[in-house]
């Protein structure tokens, strides 16, 4: 195997960056959300790097805890999303501002 | 990867970005194997391919948002400016700090499957990740659980509230 390291970090900030600008510029609460679990892929991908290459596995089961809770927040988002949508019928950021001071 | 991650965030459709991200966490299972770490690849394909995607895609079609968002805010005078100083120095950051002279790059172990005293070394086979799941991370695992638990309840009382509120 000859990919180094630096590669799969490179990737990785990537993949985390895409998920930054995703969550910055997009309206779409489910598309945020997305990008959310998106960063949380680039995370998780950096942590089996560096464990791999540390040569200890206390990395990869950082990863599976981040899944499990990606997963359980996951299913919070979305029914706090479904919430929103019966409410306010939208699911854009921009019209859901009433927290607005 | 990279490239349906990209057509993910910029897709307009929401199932179609939804799709894009299918083929970004699959490719990631690719990389896991890559690094020989087969359980997390398989976990990966199980539950974010599976079950968050086919969690996000029932929301999507359950809502069927179709309305077209805004990019108006894009246009602001300031915007652009901002946009353009803020991917370059992402960019810089990353290519400078990430390049060869910067992190030392390793050599890859050779997997053993024994473990030495004292660190848990690297191993791809489940039986051993189980093991010092349960051995070394046994809190951490049960929290896990009860916060698992914990937002299963929470779902069930979102959900419950609303409709309570519906039939008043």
């Amino acid at each position: 195997m000859t990919i180094g390291i630096n590669e799969f970090i490179i990737v990785s900030s990537l993949l985390f960056l895409v998920g930054f600008f995703g969550v910055i510029f997009r309206r779409n609460t489910i598309i945020i959300y997305m990008s959310i679990e998106l960063m949380l892929n680039a995370i998780n991908l950096a942590l089996v790097a560096f464990s791999r290459f540390n040569n200890t596995i206390d990395g990869s089961i950082f990863v599976f805890f981040i899944m499990t809770v990606a997963a359980a927040e996951v299913a919070v988002g979305l029914a706090i999303i479904v919430m929103l949508y019966r409410q306010k019928q939208t699911v854009l950021v921009n019209e859901l501002n009433q927290l607005k001071g | 990867m990279l490239v349906s991650a990209l057509a993910m965030v910029l897709n307009k459709n929401a199932v179609n970005s939804a799709m894009c991200m299918i083929v970004a966490l699959v490719s990631t299972a690719g990389l896991f194997v890559l690094l020989e770490a087969y359980f997390l690849a398989i976990l990966q394909v199980l539950v974010y391919a599976g079950a968050v995607m086919v969690l996000f895609l029932f929301i999507i079609m359950l809502l069927d948002v179709d309305k077209e968002e805004n990019y108006e805010y894009l246009k602001h005078k300031f915007a652009f400016l901002a946009r353009f100083l803020g991917f370059s120095l992402m960019f810089f950051l990353i290519f400078n700090s990430f390049s060869e002279t910067h992190l030392p790059s390793t050599e890859l172990v050779q997997i053993t499957n024994e473990g030495q005293a004292g660190i848990n070394v690297y191993t791809n086979t489940a039986k051993s990740f189980g093991q010092i799941l349960f051995t070394k991370y046994m809190f951490p695992f049960q929290v896990i659980g009860f916060l698992l638990l914990v937002a299963m309840i929470g779902v069930i009382v979102i959900s419950k509230k609303h409709s309570m509120g519906a039939e008043e």
